[in-house]
């Protein structure tokens, strides 16, 4: 009797120690959950994980635009983000897909993805039927100094500068593929809330439309030669990317 | 003979009846009323014939992704806000005329309202950074929504900047074309097109059949307030 009253004494005495226990581990806890919310400095060291998140725009319930040859927004970027993953993953690089179907994701959950990834780079897929070539769009947030915590809508304003210098480098290497590239800055749902170099590569047919006579854009966006191009192209930035990383 | 009971039943039956038909007629003149108050009764505005002034166009073009000014020649209102509706009118008139360099169908009716509202001093930071190219220089600001003012502040002496709300109709939005270039041109244009006329405006916010909305066709956030400053005016 007195030992099982002992006994039950000393479970209250650890009670508080219990008490205190699970609510550090909650501290914690929460700690993590707004690691979403922290931004890296734009100027961090180099780091030996090299980490890229292919973002296909739209999906599910949103389609995007409609392509010229019947095709959707959505269906082209998915194929082209699976197309560059393959070409990224045979190079080394590890690769985080914002969707791998055709599935509903809204902006917050694509950038939600990318900043748990810790991703050295991030590109947002998109396609068009208007203007020709590709067109490269960093955020138009003005850049900031990178602070430890960022709000959610504008995470990207600490990393607009190395996104400007992500898409001098993709730039590059698609002028090197012999295709014409333009090149801007935008207002992106998803890419303001990355917290990583984030640019948008828009595909566009290789030849503007025929104003003159109003015939449509001829219909090369799904030309197999013409997503190649892209692709290989897209994959060698990343590579010179990269490798500029992790140059001291 | 009629049971008691049934003669009450009938009384109560008949006053229930009598009672629910003044609800429903009363309902019904409720609602009726309701009906006439959502008819916009004001009388319509005489068409002023106003003389011709220049405007300057801030006109879009897909084949270089650029901004280019265009003087255009039109009649002007003298209110600032039917003003800017005008001007803005004219610009969508030149998208969706055929041959256009940015085609956008809609035209002149796409712009319900301009609404010029004293800006905030919170977002009249003029030392926001702005792009690398034409394109970019009315920048957003993503600071919250409950810093625009009320649409019934008065319009303040001649020096505070002012924030224009556009409001887009819902068709223009749907047929317009789906792509960050297109959609990242017209949005700018019209904040340009805007500043270039009315210097004072120097934030533009979008509103699309008097609600907010997400993006314009599925890429350019509307969400956002945007700052329209020198830059974008500047050929």
């Amino acid at each position: 009797m007195h030992s099982t009253k002992s006994v039950s004494m000393r479970a209250l005495g650890r009670r508080p120690l219990i008490v205190a226990l699970v609510a550090m581990v909650a501290a914690a806890g929460l700690l993590a959950g707004t690691a979403t919310a922290q931004t890296e400095p734009a100027t961090a060291a180099p780091q030996s994980r090299f980490v890229v998140v292919l973002d296909a725009a739209h999906g599910g319930d949103d389609p995007g635009g409609r392509l010229t040859g019947g095709i959707s927004e959505k269906a082209f970027t998915l194929a082209l983000s699976v197309r560059l993953r393959s070409l990224l993953a045979a190079r080394g690089i590890q690769v985080v897909t914002t969707r791998e179907s055709d599935s509903t994701m809204e902006p917050n959950r694509r950038a939600d993805i990318a900043n748990h990834a810790n991703a050295q780079a991030c590109l947002s897929l998109h396609a068009t039927e208007t203007g020709s070539g590709v067109h490269l769009y960093a955020s138009s947030l003005p850049p900031v100094e990178p602070a430890r915590f960022a709000a959610f809508k504008t995470a990207q304003a600490g990393w607009v500068t190395r996104s400007l210098a992500l898409a001098g480098v993709v730039n590059s290497s698609l002028l090197g593929a012999g295709i014409s590239v333009k090149l801007g800055r935008t207002a992106l749902l998803a890419v303001d809330s990355m917290t990583c170099p984030a640019v948008a590569v828009e595909i566009a047919p290789k030849s503007p439309p025929d104003r003159a006579t109003g015939a449509p854009p001829a219909a090369d966006l799904d030309d197999p030669d013409y997503q190649a191009r892209i692709a290989e192209a897209l994959a060698a930035a990343l590579l010179e990317w990269r490798t500029e990383a992790r140059e001291p | 003979m009629i049971p008691r009971y049934q003669t009450i039943l009938f009384i109560v039956l008949l006053v229930a009846s009598v009672a629910m038909g003044g609800v429903l007629w009363n309902l019904r003149e409720r609602a009726h009323q309701r009906l006439v108050a959502g008819q916009d009764s004001a009388p319509t505005q005489a068409p002023a014939v106003a003389p011709a002034e220049q405007a300057t166009l801030v006109v879009a073009n897909d084949d270089d992704n650029t901004l280019l000014q265009q003087a255009q020649s039109l009649p002007l209102p003298q209110d600032p806000g039917q003003r800017a509706r005008a001007i803005l009118g004219k610009l969508l008139d030149l998208y969706a005329a055929p041959g256009s360099a940015h085609p956008v169908p809609g035209g002149a009716g796409s712009v319900a309202q301009v609404f010029l509202l004293p800006a905030s001093s919170q977002n009249s930071d003029p030392g926001a950074a702005s792009g690398n190219s034409k394109a970019s220089s009315a920048i957003p600001r993503a600071e919250d929504k409950t810093a625009v003012p009320k649409l019934g502040d008065s319009i303040p002496d001649d020096t505070r900047p002012l924030l224009a709300v556009v409001n887009l109709t819902g068709a223009f939005v749907a047929g317009h074309p789906s792509g960050i270039e297109t959609e990242t041109l017209t949005v700018l244009s019209l904040c340009g097109t805007l500043h270039a006329n009315l210097p004072r405006v120097t934030q533009v916010r979008f509103l699309v059949d008097g609600q907010p909305r997400a993006t314009l066709a599925g890429h350019a956030d509307l969400t956002r307030t945007y700052l329209a400053t020198d830059d974008v005016a500047q050929p």
